[in-house]
């Protein structure tokens, strides 16, 4: 749906050269959620604006669903635009708008004709849950609802894609929910692709099918957001996934343990087996567990267990391959004392 | 005293009359040229739809150039053209020729400085729905700044009245003039007084009146 090729951004400023984007290749498929995560300054903004071409890239290329982005004429990017919805972190409401006009305005700029605007507007107020606001202006409403009239302003003109520019950064946790509710609801009722950035891995692993890590203007890794979670290669990814799975056990813990204290991660398909049980048969230890919780990633569960072995030093290390070979993840935080 | 100012009633009349005259239609010009030059400041800024450096730095020049000639060396400026735009260079009309003149700059740069209080984000969200220039100019930029363009009318209208008086020294009529004549050259304290307090009820009242327009289509 979305094609990006070898897309750089360099800012002119005064000290020089900035680089927004370096260099980045993506694929974004049709009707998947597809979420690039990164801290503050990494290039999410840059990349996203370049891809309705809210900022012109220096170099590559911006294909979206088989067009040439770049190649238009002003009047055939307008056209483009309309067929891709954004919405923004700060919303960006016309204050002197009524939520009725706010949607409006964007079906105006399709040239649709006024009797047909206002039976669209109202199926898409009911859509986002606003039915009865349509007359309220903006400075009425909560941040969560001046992101659902954002939204249907973005979807006004039937896109096929939504980009969506931090989008719940500026929402408390609850409100953030209902909205990746509607994005989700969106994706999959309407079938509209949707991209979205963020640096909340919360959000990616809420609804994002496949992510991308950005760093210093580079997509540094990239996949399903199951496998980025569960198997995660680079250590600033690794940081992400620890905001969202990481549990740090007291330290006065950690130092009462005599035993071997190892992290298991259980996958959506494994988490059945029982592999712990298996291994404390077969082996001569006994095992304590220390913590444990089951994550879901876009619905699909990962466990994560952390136990402590105690026995024989050798009995503990055959017991550590035992599961070693059986789970993709175990890592020793503790060796035994 | 009371005696007085009915004796110059009439004469005040006319004079207010006037005044409203030369004020009017610096407003109304200020509105036709003023406001377009004031937007196209704004949109040929750097970042923005129609960012253009060249266009931006002569209006901007041009704008300034006007904006800092005192009004009373401006009037005299333009005493030719005047003369040959409305064929005299006395009364009401004639000098409604140089405080429109002023009157577009002024007003261009209060309408650019109040576009630049939207958000540009705003206008980033009407681009990306694939909205034309036109219509952002029309349905975003205008409606948004409506409050900043209705104050801004009020501030030079207020400042008209006082460059009307000044055009009152060469013969322009309206109240100023009637000051100067009775107040200044003849010692006519009563007049000048009433001229005063006129004036001084006069701005009170636009003030009043366009504070009261702005507020009322203020959503924000
Ligand atoms: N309009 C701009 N002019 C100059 N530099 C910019 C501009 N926009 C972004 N940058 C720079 O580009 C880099 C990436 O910014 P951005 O894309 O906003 O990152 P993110 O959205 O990940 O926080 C930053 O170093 C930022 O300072
Ligand atoms: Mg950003």
């Amino acid at each position: 749906m979305i094609v990006i090729k070898e897309l750089s951004k360099i800012y002119k400023a005064k000290t020089g050269h900035v680089i927004g984007v370096d260099k980045v290749n993506l694929e974004v498929h049709k009707g998947e959620i597809y979420g690039i995560v990164g801290y503050s300054g990494a290039g999410k903004s840059s990349l996203i604006r370049c891809m309705n071409i809210l900022e012109r890239p220096t170099s590559g290329k911006v294909i979206v669903d088989g067009v040439d982005l770049l190649r238009l004429s002003p009047k055939g990017l307008r056209k483009a635009r309309q067929s891709m919805g954004m919405i923004f972190q700060g919303f960006y409401l016309a204050s002197a708008k009524t939520v009725f006009d706010n949607v409006a305005f964007a079906l105006k700029a399709a040239g649709i004709p006024t009797e047909k605007r206002k039976k669209r507007v109202l199926e898409l107020l009911k859509l986002v849950g606003l039915a009865d606001k349509a007359e309220q202006y903006p400075a009425q409403l909560s941040g969560g609802q001046k992101q659902r009239v954002s939204i249907a302003r973005a979807l006004a003109n039937n896109p096929k894609v939504l980009l969506c520019d931090e989008a719940t950064s500026a929402l408390d946790p609850s409100t953030t929910k209902s909205i990746l509710a509607l994005l989700k609801k969106i994706n999959h009722e309407l079938g509209i692709t949707i991209v979205l950035i963020t640096h909340e891995m919360e959000v990616v692993k809420e609804i994002c099918d496949r992510c991308a890590v950005m760093q210093d203007g580079k997509i540094i890794e990239q996949g399903a957001t199951y496998e980025i979670f569960s198997n995660p290669k680079e250590d600033l990814t690794k940081q992400f996934i620890d905001t969202v799975l990481n549990f740090d056990l007291p330290k006065q813990l950690l130092e009462q343990c005599k035993g071997m204290i190892l992290q298991l991660q259980f996958r959506g398909d494994l988490a059945s087996d029982p592999i712990v049980s298996d291994m404390l048969q077969a082996h001569k230890v006994s095992a304590n567990i220390l913590h444990g919780k089951v994550e879901y990633i876009k619905e699909k569960p990962l466990g994560i267990f952390i136990m402590e072995l105690l026995g024989d030093l050798d009995e503990m290390e055959r017991a550590r391959r035992y599961v070693e070979e059986r789970l993709q993840q175990v890592e020793v935080i503790q060796h035994a004392r | 005293m009371l005696d007085r100012i009915i004796e110059i009633l009439p004469e005040l009349n006319v004079a207010f009359y006037e005044t409203l005259i030369m004020v009017g239609i610096g407003l109304l010009v200020a509105l036709i040229i003023g406001l377009p030059v004031g937007i196209l400041l704004f949109v040929t800024e750097r970042g923005l739809f129609w960012q253009n450096r060249v266009a931006k730095t002569i209006l901007g020049v041009i704008v300034n150039l006007i904006r800092s000639i005192p009004f009373i060396i401006l009037l005299v400026f333009l005493l030719p053209f005047t003369d040959f735009l409305v064929g005299t260079t006395t009364g009401a009309i004639a000098a409604s020729v140089s405080l429109s003149v002023a009157a577009i700059p002024f007003y261009a740069r209060i309408v650019e400085s109040a576009a630049r209080e939207i958000d540009k984000g705003v206008i980033e969200a009407a681009i990306a729905v694939g909205a034309s220039p036109w219509l952002i100019i029309k349905d975003i930029i205008l409606p948004e700044t409506k409050p900043g363009l209705i104050s801004g009318l009020t501030i030079t209208a207020i400042s008209l009245i006082g460059y009307s008086a000044m055009a009152g020294t060469i013969g322009g009529g309206g109240i100023g003039d009637l000051a100067i004549r009775y107040g200044y050259y003849r010692y006519d304290d009563t007049v000048m007084f009433t001229t005063v307090i006129v004036l001084i009820v006069l701005v009170q009242f636009i003030q009043y009146l366009g504070d009261f327009i702005a507020k009322t289509v203020n959503k924000r």
